[in-house]
């Protein structure tokens, strides 16, 4: 480590740069403040989604529901695909610690290995986080938004005598677009200060036709129901005539943990509000539940996603520095290729919160 | 390589010394097959929900959520010590690293996550309505 910093003659002074209380160089220690900071940044983040999480802590969407997909797969398969991306993520990190440690030896071509190998973690990682937004934005089932942001789901309550599961169905299987009388608002072919987003597959009213021809059909809401035995069984009147509400409006009010399904008087009752169909997500409206949770995804997910980005673009550089010989003339046991693997492992690091707030917990 | 400028000296032991690797290269290994037994298991959890973790609560949070945030300290614990190589760092770089973040991060989280309760109460039980 010597090597690289040239004699001060501040050695055993106490001010003017003498003493070195931490034993680090001076990049690897503005990597560390450089990896704190970063680390506040995300804390924040997550914070704030934890802060509109509990204010909205008995409607927020389910995840297991939300991110259900797997590649060459069809139904439902919570979790795996994230649990994969995660295990990408920690062996390219355990490349790249594989790397450091060539590097100590000074052997280059280790090095040069692992650092490829690292690059090429990365990159799948990036793809996976592609894939999996991609299914975010289309969305599977569709819903209808009312005027408050609520989103209304749809169920169908015929079930089987050994599945009692009532499954989520697709708009698309039961409404038909009316046909189009208006061409969608453009600046090119109206007034060029006026325009209008893009115009939704359904109308509302072609969503309640068709729910109206399929009587097994039912709304589900974002509530989810909470233990309505208990509730009723406390002292308290306000617990009771809250037990009492998930009773009447509810035909699953006994699946505690569930999204309320109405009944069919209570979902006719609930269409009425309804104002857009909306399919996917975008970070205005998205089928899942709140708004804010779409949000919050694209942000947290898509600001995580950049860092690995950068990390890449970053290891790809200390790559060909390695190809080129630069480390081997600078003689400090490639301290480069432990400082980006500080920002590397950082990542890694923040992805394991990131997994566990959004997809566990 | 007659002179290693000290840097391939590496505390090899986890788990408070009770699991001791011949080389960092074997520490590292091994520390993957933990870190992913660790990610097993939550997945597992995740999967399975068991329901005394369910439906038991701890500080208004359901104990299976406690459970993964517990593991996901101990991954965060060593990706940083072993990958990091915090571990081998002089301790003061050490503590000035993870108590300003620890401490930091945990009066972040308290404040927000306490006024998302109250809103919430006030959103449940105060004459509010949101649902339209």
């Amino acid at each position: 480590m010597e090597a690289t910093v040239s004699n001060t003659g501040t050695e055993g002074k106490v001010w003017g740069g003498g003493n070195k209380p931490l034993s680090a160089s001076y990049g690897k220690m503005m990597m560390w403040f450089f990896i704190l900071s970063d680390a506040l940044t995300f804390s924040g983040f997550l914070a704030a989604y934890g802060f509109s999480r509990f204010k909205f802590i008995d409607s927020w969407p389910i995840a297991d529901e939300v991110y259900n997909h797997f590649p060459g797969t069809h139904g439902d398969n919570p979790m795996y695909f994230v649990a994969l991306m995660t295990f990408i993520l920690i062996a390219s990190s355990v490349t790249m610690v594989l790397a450091v440690d060539a590097g100590h030896h000074n052997d280059r071509k280790k090095t040069i290995f692992y650092m490829f190998l690292t690059i090429i973690g990365g990159a799948i990682f990036l793809g996976s986080q592609a894939w999996e937004w991609t299914n975010f934005i289309q969305g599977s089932y569709g819903a209808l938004e009312t005027e408050g942001g609520q989103i209304l789901q749809f169920v169908d309550t015929k079930t089987t005598a050994d599945d009692d599961k009532m499954y989520r169905v697709s708009v698309e299987d039961f409404a038909t677009a009316s046909h189009k009388e208006r061409v969608q608002h453009e600046g090119k072919n109206g007034l060029w200060y006026v325009s209008e987003p893009a115009l939704p597959t359904y109308s509302v009213q072609d969503v309640i036709t068709g729910f109206n021809e399929h009587s097994t059909l039912a709304v589900r809401t974002q509530e989810i129901i909470p233990n309505v035995a208990a509730l009723k069984a406390s002292e308290n009147p306000a617990d009771v005539a809250k037990a009492e509400r998930f009773e009447k409006m509810y035909i699953n009010a006994d699946h505690k943990g569930h999204k309320g399904i109405l009944t069919r008087a209570e979902s006719e009752k609930a269409l009425k509000d309804a104002v857009t169909y909306v399919k996917g997500a975008n970070l205005i409206h998205n089928e899942y539940g709140n708004r804010l949770f779409g949000d919050f995804f694209f942000f947290i997910t898509g600001f995580h996603g950049f860092h690995v980005f950068s990390g890449v673009v970053i290891n790809i550089i200390i790559f060909l520095n390695i190809l080129l010989g630069t480390y081997d003339r600078r003689k400090n046991n490639y301290e480069m290729v432990e400082k980006v693997g500080l920002y590397w492992h950082f990542v890694d690091l923040v992805w394991v919160f990131v997994f566990t707030f959004f997809y566990l917990v | 390589m007659a002179h290693d400028h000290g840097h391939t000296e590496h505390k090899l032991a986890i788990f408070r010394g009770r699991l001791k690797f011949k080389s960092n290269v074997q520490k590292i290994w091994g520390v993957l097959i933990f870190l992913s037994i660790v990610t097993i298991v939550e997945v597992g959890l995740g999967i399975a929900k068991p329901s005394i973790l369910v439906d038991n609560y701890f500080i208004g949070m359901k104990l299976l959520n406690w459970v993964f945030i517990v593991l996901t300290i101990v991954k965060a614990y060593y990706i940083a010590w072993d990958f990091m190589h915090l571990r081998d760092e002089k301790s003061s770089l050490r503590r000035a690293v993870v108590w300003t973040a620890v401490f930091l991060i945990c009066y972040l989280i308290f404040i927000l996550l306490q006024e998302g309760t109250y809103i919430e109460d006030v959103k449940a039980n105060g004459f509010i309505k949101w649902n339209f």
